[in-house]
């Protein structure tokens, strides 16, 4: 059965950079592209959701 | 599923003040799911702030929201529960703020017991002002004002709030952001003054100046520092050397406030 990829939205005009979500991704899913968070590894993403719940800036949304 | 932060806050107030890396955001994300579990009402909630970087986090808020002087947030917050007792009433602020600016209407609305929440976030230094020293800045630490290390012990803000009464008192830090909403919910639903302290970081003017290479290593050391308080019933104190406790770490049942002074005016009525 095929994996059901959850959704991960990235608001660049709230990003601030501040790589939290990328050293707190316990998958290496995120990745920061010049200023901003990015999704790298989207097959990776297990849903723990810590991207979302330690971004400081409201700018990340996690829909599984 | 994505928690809907949107409902609680501003329409257009996003992006926020706070510079990168500043836990002050991971906090308010707690206070907001806070509120949603403790399904407080927008209209029967009030968040009052004084003068900081963390008291510019009522004007984000989609609540009644208080947006006072330096250090007052205390005493305005306590008119607005006298007028309105039936009103949820959250105060916000930093360290600076509650300490040392407003300390004394702190300690004083700690020793009423007036049925509010204190959220304070400790970064250990005056953020917005430009980095000057707080009374909670460690011993030996820079700042702006204290360029060679600063002289002064640091204040407990926990063991400041059981000392002069407060009646539910719990420590969290910006690491552990499950735990923020947890306390701030039990927090709100006790009933007396409560004082939630959650350390955080101040990457721009704590980290830079104190050898901090980025708002990660500042996290992590959140993350080292922090013990719960049932861990640290194990431990001896050489292992609880340079640690803080975190989680619930005094609650109590005493008279409240506005309940007493309802009394007051009941008795001025010349009831007996």
């Amino acid at each position: 059965m095929e994996k059901k990829l959850p959704t991960i939205e990235i608001i660049e005009k709230y990003c601030k950079g501040c790589h939290i979500c990328v050293e707190f991704c316990p998958t290496k899913v995120l990745e920061m592209q010049g200023f901003v968070a990015a999704v790298k590894n989207l097959e990776a993403c297990i849903k723990c959701m810590q991207c979302e719940l330690r971004c400081p800036d409201f700018a990340i949304k996690v829909t599984a | 599923m994505a928690f809907d932060y949107d409902k609680y806050l501003r329409p257009g107030k996003l992006p926020h003040i706070w510079c990168p890396g500043c836990g002050h955001g991971i906090v308010m994300k707690g206070l907001i799911r806070a509120i949603d579990a403790c399904g407080l009402e927008k209209n029967n909630t009030a968040i009052v702030s004084g003068i900081g970087c963390a008291s510019r986090l009522p004007g984000y808020m989609d609540f009644c929201t208080l947006h006072t002087a330096h250090g007052r947030a205390a005493a305005f917050a306590t008119g607005v529960k006298m007028a309105k007792p039936e009103m949820n009433v959250i105060l916000v602020g930093g360290d600076g703020d509650g300490t040392a600016i407003g300390g004394n209407h702190f300690i004083h609305a700690c020793r009423r017991n007036i049925d509010m929440t204190y959220l304070i976030m400790n970064n250990n230094i005056y953020g917005m002002t430009g980095g000057q020293f707080s009374p909670c800045t460690p011993t030996g630490a820079k700042a702006s004002t204290t360029p060679y290390g600063n002289p002064d012990p640091a204040f407990d803000i926990a063991k400041l709030a059981i000392g002069a009464g407060a009646t539910f008192v719990a420590r969290g830090t910006a690491y552990h952001a499950t735990q923020i909403d947890k306390l701030i919910a039990e927090a709100i639903q006790h009933k007396g003054f409560s004082v939630v302290e959650i350390l955080d970081d101040c990457p721009t003017t704590y980290g830079r100046r104190n050898k901090f290479k980025s708002v990660i290593e500042m996290m992590n050391r959140l993350k080292e520092i922090a013990v719960p308080v049932k861990a640290a019933e194990k431990m001896s104190p050489e292992q609880l050397e340079g640690k803080i406790l975190t989680g619930v770490l005094y609650k109590a049942e005493k008279p409240e406030y506005t309940g007493e002074y309802a009394k007051v005016i009941e008795r001025a009525k010349g009831a007996k």
